[in-house]
Parts: structure tokens; sequence; C-alpha cells
């Protein structure tokens, strides 16, 4: 874990931003955190270890993780409560916007983190182990590939970062009263009249909301340094549907089309100049206007789309028998270098089971049925020649 | 800055071309890693730098500029380079609360429609800002960087408004002043018929000298080459003028490589 050696000139006390490279007496350490081996970067789990790894091995202190819905909200949704779970487990402070259910019964179903997930991480691993041991000799015919890697289904980086989550059990509530958590419920917001042809009334007001929080718990480092530094976590719900006042979703051409991009790039701004980091879904299948999507990604950081199976011919197609749908990454950030993390393949499907949020590599299985008879039939032809029983499978 | 790149376009920091209208564009891809490059070629060549960096924070800037060899604080300190962070004071513009003087600039934010003379009114002065650097000299031809035009396309400005600033940046800077402009403009995807931002791209390649537009390979997605770039020489000074150019490349920590197609050391 290289830790970033070159100290910032900045003004003395007030520069806390994640990106600031700082110098080695003054690291930050922050529960919960970890810095990125790739630049240094201070990243946090969303919750989901294989979206972790999917996205670079975490999201970044200051960044926006863009979460495309699928159709039914149903596995967005999920994942912004892992993402809130993770910041309650993890003890970082969380606020929660949301315009169609109260940001109170999100947090009643949170699911409960599993304690003693090191145990089952690690049973796992031993019984990978003799598998390959037993399979070290065996390639025949494709002896050229004896010596590659082994593939990879299941996403998981070698170090182990994050929780996991029983989604069957809610969290206790008095693991989740131990960390502040802010809410804003677009319905209960009275529509101020603001003379700002910019942002409607509820992104204005949540705009407000999300800085006075900055602000006053010193996200920003306006406050002293005695107090111990944190990690706010924003979830904001389905930003862009009709809900939110925007029509947006409801026509081609809507009125304030530049409203939810404003705030997008208020929202951009806040979050580079404080310790904190947000999940936005949108309902993208929504929005009529292609080009709005396109200018939403660019404005986020990490933009990931899923795509569920359920109620699309998808759902009997063999394939996909054993997945939920399939993970689209849309977009990885380039922070404070060239590269950004590339990754090993694109085609990416989820499951969601029990215990765990799997992300896996999607592959052809091999498909067997066909050559096996196919042979067969040639080598009947060939050694019968003119004889009836040849003709076998040409009955009429 | 990319020592292959220079060798491309036939330019270094000893001697480039004044008086050009350089135009980065991406479709589905990043160019940002070109900003980096001309943002360092211009500092290490001893230009005045105007920098709108309106989608990040200077310290992203600074921190890979860095690793290409350049301090972008001591040339803030010197006063070679003039850098707008449009995120860090458009908070303020957009929650209404604060309408000093020094957030003028940005005033495009609290009315999009008016335009971008502020804007612009903030650049010229910034340009013609006569400075000396340590040995006594003056600073090289005025460049003005922006990343990115398209944002403000989000931010509700007009195509039309983006097309006059650029205008008058290209009359006051290019022509009179005999220095340059780099803009990366962003385009959508090919099926998407986004008015604005066709015009905004088609406006801007005709008054441009040098189009470098940066893509996905289109036979998908490569580990190994993270895409193409198309060069096309525009302006009738060029040896080439109206040929284009394709070349791959590859980003690494510390630059960019950029080799002819099919020539990449994986495929080899």
């Amino acid at each position: 874990m290289a830790a970033p050696g070159k100290g910032m000139a900045g003004p003395a006390g007030v520069n806390t931003t994640s990106f600031q490279k700082k110098s080695r007496s003054k690291l930050v350490s922050i529960p919960g955190t970890r810095p990125s081996v790739q630049n240094g970067q201070l990243i946090v789990s969303t919750g989901v270890t294989s979206l972790d790894y999917v996205i670079g091995g975490g999201l970044a202190v200051g960044t926006l993780l863009l979460v495309e819905e699928d159709r039914y909200d149903s596995y967005s949704h999920m994942l912004l409560k892992y993402f809130l779970a993770e910041g309650v487990v993890c003890g970082h402070e969380v606020f929660l916007a949301s315009a169609r259910d109260h940001p109170d019964e999100i947090m009643q179903e949170l699911p409960s983190p599993i304690v003693d997930d090191v145990g089952s991480v690690k049973t796992k691993e031993g019984q990978a182990q003799p598998c390959d041991q037993e399979n070290q000799d065996t390639m025949t015919i494709a002896w050229r590939y004896q010596n590659q890697p082994r593939v990879q289904n299941a996403l998981a980086s070698s170090v182990r970062f994050g929780h996991y989550y029983d989604v069957s059990k809610t969290m206790e509530p008095e693991v989740r009263q131990a960390v502040k958590c802010h809410s804003f419920y677009a319905l209960q917001e009275s529509p101020t009249t603001t003379e700002s042809s910019l942002l409607s009334s509820p992104y204005h007001a949540l705009l407000q909301s999300i800085r006075s929080v900055i602000r006053k718990e010193g996200f920003d480092g306006s406050t002293p340094q005695s107090k111990v530094r944190n990690v706010l976590r924003l979830g904001l719900h389905s930003l862009g549907s009709p809900l939110w006042g925007d029509d947006l979703c409801c026509t081609d051409n809507p009125a304030h089309c530049h409203s939810l991009t404003t705030f997008l790039y208020a929202l951009r701004g806040l979050l580079r100049t404080s310790l904190s980091v947000a999940v936005v879904t949108v309902p993208s299948h929504l929005m009529q206007n292609k080009s709005v999507m396109g200018q939403i990604i660019r404005l986020s950081d990490t933009a990931i789309a899923l795509e569920s199976f359920r109620g699309s011919e998808k759902e009997t197609n063999p394939l996909y028998k054993d997945y939920h749908g399939l993970l689209h990454v849309r977009q990885v950030p380039r922070l404070n270098c060239l590269v950004c993390e590339v990754p090993d393949t694109k085609d990416l499907a989820f499951k969601l089971k029990r215990k765990q949020f799997t992300i896996e590599r999607l592959h052809l299985p091999p498909d067997l049925s066909e050559t096996v008879s196919r042979v067969s039939k040639i080598e009947l032809a060939g050694g019968c020649g003119t004889t009836a029983t040849g003709n076998k499978h040409l009955d009429f | 800055m990319f020592p292959e790149l220079n060798s491309i376009l036939s330019s270094s920091p000893d001697s480039f071309r004044t008086g050009d209208f350089i135009v980065l564009s991406d479709r589905q891809a990043d160019a940002s890693f070109l900003i980096h490059h001309y943002l360092s070629f211009y500092l290490r060549a001893g230009c005045k730098v105007c920098f709108l960096g309106l989608v990040q924070s200077f310290s992203h800037y600074s921190a890979v500029s860095q690793r290409l060899g350049v301090s972008l604080t001591q040339a803030r300190e010197k006063g070679q380079l003039v850098f707008l962070e449009g995120l860090k004071d458009s908070i303020g513009v957009i929650s209404q609360e604060e309408s000093s003087q020094s957030k003028l600039p940005l005033s495009y934010l609290r009315s999009p429609g008016a335009g971008l003379e502020c804007l612009f009114k903030f650049v010229e002065s910034s340009v013609r800002q006569n400075g000396e650097n340590e040995d006594g000299e003056k600073w090289g031809p005025p460049v003005l960087l922006i990343d990115d035009l398209s944002v403000l396309l989000s931010l509700g400005v007009s195509a039309g408004a983006i097309l006059d600033f650029t205008l008058y940046c290209q009359a006051t800077i290019c022509s009179e002043l005999q220095g340059n402009i780099v803009i990366l403009v962003r385009r959508e995807e090919e099926d998407v018929d986004d008015e604005g931002s066709n015009l905004l791209q088609k406006g801007v390649i005709h008054q441009c000298s040098l189009a470098l537009h940066v893509e996905g390979l289109p036979t998908g997605y490569c580990r190994d080459i993270h895409g193409q770039m198309e060069v096309w020489w525009r302006s009738r000074e060029f040896a080439m003028y109206n040929q284009r150019k394709m070349f791959h490349y590859k980003v690494h920590d510390k630059g960019a490589s950029f080799f002819a197609r099919g020539t990449s050391s994986a495929v080899l």
C-alpha cells in the first residue's frame, strides 16, 4: 500500500479533500477506508465486494457512482441499501434522499451484516485448492492452454475489503442508531419560491440540505482539527423520476431539461471539496431523450447499468438461467492519474443470493448436444457405404 | 507531454506553430489525456497559459502534471498559469448565495440564457496581462485551454452562445495575439440525435486548424489498445493539408504511446 509521499503546499488546515496528496505525517486514517493500490486514493467499499472489484477496488472518496436502474428498480434499490448498510457498519455518516419511499422506511429495511463471514470466506478458499491440483495434468486436447491461469468466474480480489450481508434479515435498530443519519424526503418539502431558473424546487432544496449537512458536520474541513474525521455517504434514490418534480422522463422536450444536469454538476463540486461519496440511482429506461443520459454519465465519475431479466424474454433463455441480470460498466473514472482501471471483460452478469450479491463473468457454456450426434452419423455413413443401415437417419 | 505525439504532429516545446486552434473530441472514450499533454507542453514551452478547468479539481491536473514533469502550483505562483476552477466556485453561484465580483466569470450559471460574455472578459484579461518570468523575459505567446466545452451545454448555455464565445476567443487569441487555443469537446453516440451537441461540434471543427478525434476501437474492446485517434490537419498552411491519419494509442501511467494501426506490441 504505497502512501503518497509528496506533500502539497495548500493553505494550512483548510484543504482536507481526499484528492490532496498528504505528507506522511498527516496520513488520514478513517475507519472503513483504505488507500487504493493504484494511486493512493482514499477508497470506501460499496457494500458489495464483487462490485468493488469491477469498479477498480472501491469507490473513491469525493466521487459519484451512478447506477442506471433496472426496469422494476429491485436490484438498484438493493445496491443502494448495501451501500447504506456498509456505511452503518463502518461508522460513516449517512445521508439518504428519496421521493418515493420515506427514508426511514428504507433505513429500516437495510440488510443485516454477517458477523462470522471471515470463516465462510476461508472455507471457500480451502475448497478451491484441491480441485486445482486434481486437474493439473488432465489436458490432453487443449494442452497449449495448460500453463494459462484458471479463469475465475467470480470476481474478487485477494484483499478483502467490505462486509457481507444477509438479505433475509434486517439490521438491528441498535446497530443502525449508532450512526448519524440525515434524511431528505422530497414529498415533505414545501415548494419554495426561488427565483432560480436553474434548479427546480426539490433539487434546489436537496442541494441546500446536502450543503448544510456538509458544512455543519465539518466534512469540508471547516471545523477545527480536534474532531475525528469521518466520511459522509450520500444515497440519492431515483433522481430524474417524475416524483422529484422533473419531467425528464415524461416528455421528449422537457421544460427544465438542464435541472438534473445542473444539480449533478453542483453535487460534483460539493463532493470534490469534502470527504463524501455519493451513489445516485437514475431511471434511465424511462428517459425518452437519450442524449441527456449521455450528459448525466459524463457528469458522474463511475457509471454502471443494471439490466434484469425479469419479465423479459431473456428470462427463459438457457444461457442466462443462472443469473438475475446483466451488469454494464459504462464509465470508470481517471482520478489523479492518466490511466484508469481497465476491466478484463465487459460481459458481466449478476445474481442476488441470500448472503451475497455476486457479479460474474458471463461466458458461453460449451454446446455439446449437436456435435456428438453429428460425429456418429458421419461414421455410420463412411463405414457402411451403400448398405441399408447407413441410411437409418433418412427414414421417411 | 508525450514525445510520440510531438513527432506525429511535428512540434516540440522549442518550435511550435502559433495561431493554432486545436480541437480535441471524443466519442464514448476519454480524450482528457490529450489535455494533460498540451498543458505540460505549453508550460514547458514557457507560454502564458489560461486554463478553464470546468470538470475536475485543480489537484487532479496537478497530480497528473507532476507525473509528466511539470509543477502546476509553481506555475500558478509565478504567474505563468491562470486557472479557473469551475467546480469549486460554481457551488455558491448555483445555490445563489454569493454574488461577489470574483465569481463573475461564472455568471452563465446564474443566467444561462445570457451567454458567456463574462467568461470571455475573464479570459481576455488573463491573456493580456503581461508578466515576467524569473529571467526577466516575457512569457511566450498566450494559450487558452478549455476542459471541457460540452459541459456548458449541460448547464443550459445554448450552442450558439458557446460558438460566439469560441469565435471571440479565436479572434483575440489566435489572430490578434498570435497564441493558441486547445478545446476539448465531447460527442454523443452516432444514433443519438442531439441538436445542441452536433451544432457545437460541427461549428468548432469548422473553425479549427487541427482536429484530434479519439474513439474506441471499431472492432471491439481490447485491453492493450485503448482506442484509436484520428488526426485531421485542416489549416492550409500545413504541408499535410486536409489529410487524415489514424493511430492506435495506449495510455500508461506516465504518458501515452501512439503507434500505427496493427503494430501494437500485444499483437506483433
